[in-house]
């Protein structure tokens, strides 16, 4: 038995309780089903002084969701997630993305937060204290490199692997953050901030998430698009227990022939998941050669896969392109 | 940091005092030698820790004891009552589900999550179920018919 560093465990009932202890101590870290924190507190990456369990909060818990509108709590199992029968009727790449996380004892632990909140991943990150010392370690953690990219100038590529946040970014959800300075709103997409080559919007990667000291993912929320289909798939080595090598989620809105809406998002790409820019300009006309076209266009230039999982970039890179097609074409066929 | 923990330890209650930093695996390893329980890889890959709280499964490697306060928690020695084998052991042992037997604590335990919760389990809701164990030495086929096997046994009176 190797003992987890000393940490002090803080159990808050209400939320008003989590947002006090995190306000007392920025630096305390959000502990949801411990699927990557424990991981990583265990494998030596991080050593926290002090948790605090959201899994004890009641008003975190609830899914509410009926045709319109759909409003998930921060600790929401994902398995509950999964299998809401709500949910899966009304917000198909949702449930499918849920369904689709590591695997079923996993999802009884995980939760949405520490789903959306997902470290970034990378092999030289994700491994022991012995590995990563035997390699240098490397800037995302005490290292003066980066072993993907060693001109990269202090910029870390590791790469975000949640399977929620392409489904929910397809969806237009907001996400509601409580800190010390009370609630506010962003559109999901705002609150990852991983490096971004395409656009030039990002950091230096070691940064992931927007989050202000002391802020709590506490909600997400979606109203429904009327008429929008939605689907999640993924990639993957194994059938199970299998981050993506590549993950894509697609909405859209089929009028007649004419595709009137198309949105798609990717994980276990880039530095933070990518809701594609650019996808109206496809709309309009039939689901033909020209949109195919278009899209792949736009993946080239949008999703960017480094070297940081044993599956090289560029084939994570075509893959998704190909899920994407697949997706579309499916998701345009049916009903 | 230390607390005392209070559980429901395969039936029991029991009060305890933890390190906050305890993992429940070691917990029921090396507080209270419940030896069952197995430790197969370094956090959350491999589903020999597998543990039920609650009727739920889940890793014991990647939870905290502590967390666990006012729950029920159960393990594969609390399954035999009065000497018998429960019937998902007893499935495990008829089908010959353990070669080696390293995932079989972990994957017993889950088996039993999945019957309760479904009774007459189809093969597709097995296999689903024990995704997160993975067995080195069966093949899987086997196990997959001790856990038919125990749902069997289960419904033909033999229940707890
Ligand atoms: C073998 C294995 C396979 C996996 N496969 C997948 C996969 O396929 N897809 C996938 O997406 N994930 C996968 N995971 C990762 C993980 O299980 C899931 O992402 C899970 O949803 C994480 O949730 P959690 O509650 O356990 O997070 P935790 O580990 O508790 O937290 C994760 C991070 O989020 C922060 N956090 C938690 N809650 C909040 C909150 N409310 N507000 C702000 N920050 C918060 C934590 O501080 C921490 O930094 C896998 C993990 C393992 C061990
Ligand atoms: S991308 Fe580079 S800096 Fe980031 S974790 Fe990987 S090796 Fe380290
Ligand atoms: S010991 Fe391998 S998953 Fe817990
Ligand atoms: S019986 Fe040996 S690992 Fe499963």
């Amino acid at each position: 038995m190797e003992a987890l560093p000393e940490f002090e465990l803080l159990r808050p009932r209400t939320l008003a309780e989590a947002v006090d202890a995190r306000a007392a101590d920025p630096a305390a870290r959000l502990l949801g089903g411990g699927t990557d924190l424990v991981v990583n507190i265990r494998r030596g990456i991080e050593a926290p002084g002090r948790l605090i369990d959201l899994t004890g909060v009641a008003e975190l818990m609830t899914i509410k969701a009926d045709a319109q509108a759909l409003e998930l709590g921060a600790s929401v199992s994902l398995a509950d997630l999964a299998a809401n029968e709500a949910v899966r009727a009304h917000y198909p790449a949702l449930a499918e993305a849920a369904a689709s996380i590591a695997g079923p004892t996993h999802r009884e632990m995980g939760t949405v937060g520490g789903n959306l909140c997902l470290d970034t991943r990378c092999i030289y990150y994700n491994q022991s204290d012995w590995w990563r010392a035997a390699n240098h370690n490397c800037l995302k953690t005490t290292g003066q490199m980066c072993h993907v990219a060693p001109k990269s100038r202090g910029v870390c590529f590791a790469t975000f692997s949640g399977d929620l946040a392409p489904a929910l970014l397809v969806l237009g959800a907001e996400i509601e953050l409580v800190g010390p300075a009370g609630a506010r709103l962003l559109p999901l997409g705002e609150l990852y901030i991983g490096h971004a080559r395409h656009d030039g919007s990002g950091g230096d990667g070691k940064r992931y998430l927007s989050l202000r000291p002391g802020e709590i993912v506490t909600r997400v929320r979606v109203r429904a698009a009327p008429g929008l289909r939605s689907a999640y798939d993924k990639i993957r080595i194994r059938r199970s227990i299998e981050y993506p090598v590549a993950g894509v989620a697609a909405a859209l809105k089929r009028e007649g022939g004419v595709l009137a809406d198309l949105r798609l998002a990717f994980t276990g790409t880039n530095p933070r998941p990518v809701l594609l820019a650019g996808t109206e300009k496809l709309c309009g006309g039939a689901l033909d050669d020209r949109v195919f076209a278009g899209l792949d266009a736009l993946v080239r230039d949008q999703v960017m896969a480094m070297k940081t999982t044993f599956t090289p970039g560029h084939y994570r890179r075509r893959v998704a392109g190909v899920l994407a097609k697949r997706l579309v074409t499916r998701l345009f066929a049916a009903g | 940091m230390a607390r005392l923990l209070t559980l429901m330890l395969n039936g029991r209650k029991r009060v305890d005092a933890v390190a906050d930093n305890l993992l429940l695996l070691d917990y029921l390893r090396e507080s209270l030698r419940l030896t069952g329980t197995k430790t197969g890889c370094d956090g959350g890959e491999c589903g020999a820790c597998t543990v039920l709280v609650d009727d739920r499964p889940r890793l014991s490697c990647l939870t905290l004891a502590a967390s666990c306060e006012g729950r029920r928690v159960e393990t594969v020695e609390g399954l035999a009552e009065g000497g018998r084998l429960a019937p998902v052991q007893q499935g495990f042992h008829e089908k010959l589900g353990a070669q080696c037997g390293y995932c079989t604590p972990g994957l017993i335990m889950a088996s039993e999550g999945l019957l309760r919760r479904s009774g007459d389990p189809s093969e597709t809701e097995i296999r689903e179920a024990l995704a997160s164990n993975i067995c080195r030495c069966t093949g899987y086929v086997k196990i997959i018919e001790a856990v038919q096997h125990a749902a069997r046994l289960r419904a033909g009176g033999e229940t707890r």
